[in-house]
């Protein structure tokens, strides 16, 4: 299977995932957004070497991964992509910081472990957190979300159309992907002196696609102006979630919750 | 190139975001003014098929490796940079959410690195001046090769800026252990190489579409009129390059409380037994200037910036007895709530099928 395949296999996936129903799913599309972009930045505020104090942030998405029901498996199949970039900044940190910062029985730990260990939890937590966002938030809620926040509506009409168009280009492109290595076996990808003619060809049929898109829209009564999904009001519950998650969040942004927790045990 | 959330501290996140919003926010007043309805679905399409593009192998000849393309400078070329800068924005938020490729937070810088540099600077900067010189004008044989030329040299220059940019807002982020200059040594020469591969495909492609259809690309079809009233190159070159760096290295210079990467290469660190790098006196530069305090208290003030100040590493690491074994507790809350969760989908799912 090609690239281009499994990515439409990804935004499937992505799709059939926010049209499911729960009490997440039915929430307001601004409240999540809110409650997301406030999660990854405090887990980014974590010092380095604040592992302990970090850890417990997990329990948010653990939290919502299990009253959406939405398999945690895909998201850390995402990790292909997130971890290793990650690691790559990270891997340096055990080499350069080597001042031990903890005694696990009598083997130190250096603070570089500590802090790469951070940074992969970071990666790991802020995927998760967006992660859930778009898998239970369909794609035309989100963009009235963001029009409710005052993106611009150009901007919001664009990543719909585009997204309603990335579907068609990427599948259009496999197939002639598909085509080319059916003609030339045993290449590994597209021969230089085809560079030009395959994308080119593909460019020149979009523009007198968007020429037709663009006559479809005017016959459909486009003036300038799109609508996106019906709005659902900010309601109570969704007061309740936004709260809720914000406190949740700030009382482990502030306290220790972790050694809290540990000392009533010691 | 796609950064992640981790590698930035939210001051450097939120100042890209600023930097990145206020392009996108002129792009859209331009484009507004241009007044051009039908750019819109023009603008998706191509996006779409440039993100559909960047999955494409090529083969580089006489490597068994793969080239691909990110696609700012060719989107500059077609739809003009500030119709190419939006459509960069939406192809990087469609990646970060769809594809976890880059953080939601890091969008912001995401969308500086890779659109702002490719689409501003890669079209006022080298794409126009060239397309309107008369060198590369006279012929259709002279005018491939100033596609080619701009086309590489385009690529190339922005993705080192690019690369340059993610350096540096790694290290102010305070995030890699690893010195500035030891990083910029990593990443820039990698970017080199990628910047030439892409700059070839993405000449291979224009060239083509020149050869088809070259009133799609923009500069090409110009009368003497307008071939007159070209700005000078010199010109161009240096406002650019001083706004590109000014925008890119002060503003996050400016906002972070400790660049101790950028620290370590300008004044050296006697502490860590660093030389004097630069040799540049703390006291009378820039960093420990009166705005700068501002800045700095100002931050201390909103303090959502991560704090390395913790000399004391038994607190830091939070390290104690007690910080571990709440640890296990929180993982085991964890575990718990999953147990718990698929405990009552089962039930949800019994309960439905009865």
């Amino acid at each position: 299977m090609n690239k281009m395949n499994q990515a439409l296999r990804e935004l499937s996936a992505m799709d059939t995932l926010a049209a499911q129903h729960s009490p997440i799913h039915g929430l307001n599309a601004a409240a999540k957004l809110i409650c997301t972009a406030a999660y990854i930045l405090i887990v980014v505020s974590f010092s380095k070497y604040d592992f302990g104090r970090l850890l417990p942030m997990v329990l948010w998405p653990v939290l919502l991964f299990q009253i959406s029901g939405i398999p945690v498996r895909i998201c850390f199949y995402k990790l292909r992509i997130v971890l290793p970039l990650v690691m790559a900044v990270g891997l340096f940190n055990p080499l350069f910081d080597r001042m031990p910062l903890l005694w696990i029985g009598t083997v130190p730990v250096s603070g570089g472990v500590i802090s790469m260990l951070t940074l992969m939890m970071k990666g790991i937590f802020c995927l998760m957190a967006s992660f859930l966002l778009i898998a239970t938030t369909p794609i035309d809620s989100l963009a009235a979300a963001l029009r409710k926040l005052h993106v611009p509506s150009m901007l919001v009409t664009l990543l719909l159309l585009t997204f309603r168009y990335v579907g068609v280009m990427t599948e259009e492109l496999a197939i002639m992907t598909d085509a080319y290595h059916l003609r030339a076996p045993g290449q590994k990808g597209i021969h230089i002196s085809a560079w030009g003619s395959f994308l080119g060809q593909l460019l020149l049929r979009s523009m007198d696609r968007a020429q037709e898109l663009y006559s479809s829209m005017l016959l459909r009564g486009y003036h300038g102006h799109f609508h996106y999904a019906k709005w659902k009001p900010f309601g109570l519950i969704d007061a309740l979630y936004l709260a809720a998650s914000l406190t949740l969040m700030l009382l482990i942004r502030i306290f220790p919750v972790a050694q809290m927790l540990g000392a009533l045990f010691i | 190139m796609h950064m992640a959330d981790a590698l930035l501290a939210p001051a450097v996140a939120a100042t890209m975001y600023v930097a990145s919003g206020t392009a996108a926010g002129v792009s859209i007043h331009q484009l507004k003014k241009e007044d051009d309805p039908q750019k819109l679905p023009v603008m998706a399409v191509t996006a779409a098929m440039v993100f559909a593009g960047q999955m494409i192998n090529y083969t580089i000849p006489g490597t068994g490796s793969s080239g691909h393309m990110c696609g700012g400078m060719m989107l500059s070329a077609l739809l003009g940079p500030h119709a190419g800068f939006l459509s960069m924005i939406v192809i990087l938020a469609i990646q970060c959410l769809f594809f976890a490729d880059g953080g939601l937070m890091a969008l912001g810088a995401n969308v500086w690195n890779m659109a702002f540099y490719g689409c501003f600077v890669g079209y006022y900067l080298i794409w126009r001046p060239m397309m309107r010189s008369k060198r590369f004008s006279a012929n259709s044989a002279s005018r491939r090769t100033g596609i080619t030329l701009a086309s590489v040299l385009g690529c190339v220059i922005t993705l080192q800026m690019g690369a340059f940019s993610v350096v540096l807002e790694t290290s102010l982020s305070g995030i890699t252990e690893l010195p500035f200059g030891a990083f910029c040594a990593l990443m820039q020469p990698i970017h080199l190489a990628i910047g030439l591969v892409e700059g070839l495909i993405t000449a291979a492609v224009l060239n083509y579409v020149y050869a088809s259809r070259p009133e799609l690309l923009r500069d090409v079809n110009l009368s003497a009129q307008e071939h007159a009233g070209k700005r000078s190159l010199k010109g161009v070159v240096v406002t650019l390059a001083v706004v590109a760096l000014v925008v890119g290295g002060g503003l996050s210079l400016l906002a972070s409380s400790n660049p101790d990467g950028l620290e370590w290469a300008l004044f050296g660190n006697q502490e860590a037994g660093y030389a004097q790098n630069m040799g540049l006196d703390e006291e009378d530069f820039g960093v420990a200037s009166a705005a700068a305090d501002t800045a700095g208290s100002i931050q201390e003030k909103t303090s959502f910036l991560p704090d390395y100040a913790f000399k004391n590493s038994e607190s830091a690491a939070g390290t104690t007895v007690s910080g571990i074994v709440g640890s296990v507790i929180v993982a085991a809350v964890a575990v718990l709530i999953c147990i718990l969760g698929g405990f009552f989908r089962k039930r949800k799912r019994e309960t439905a099928v009865q």
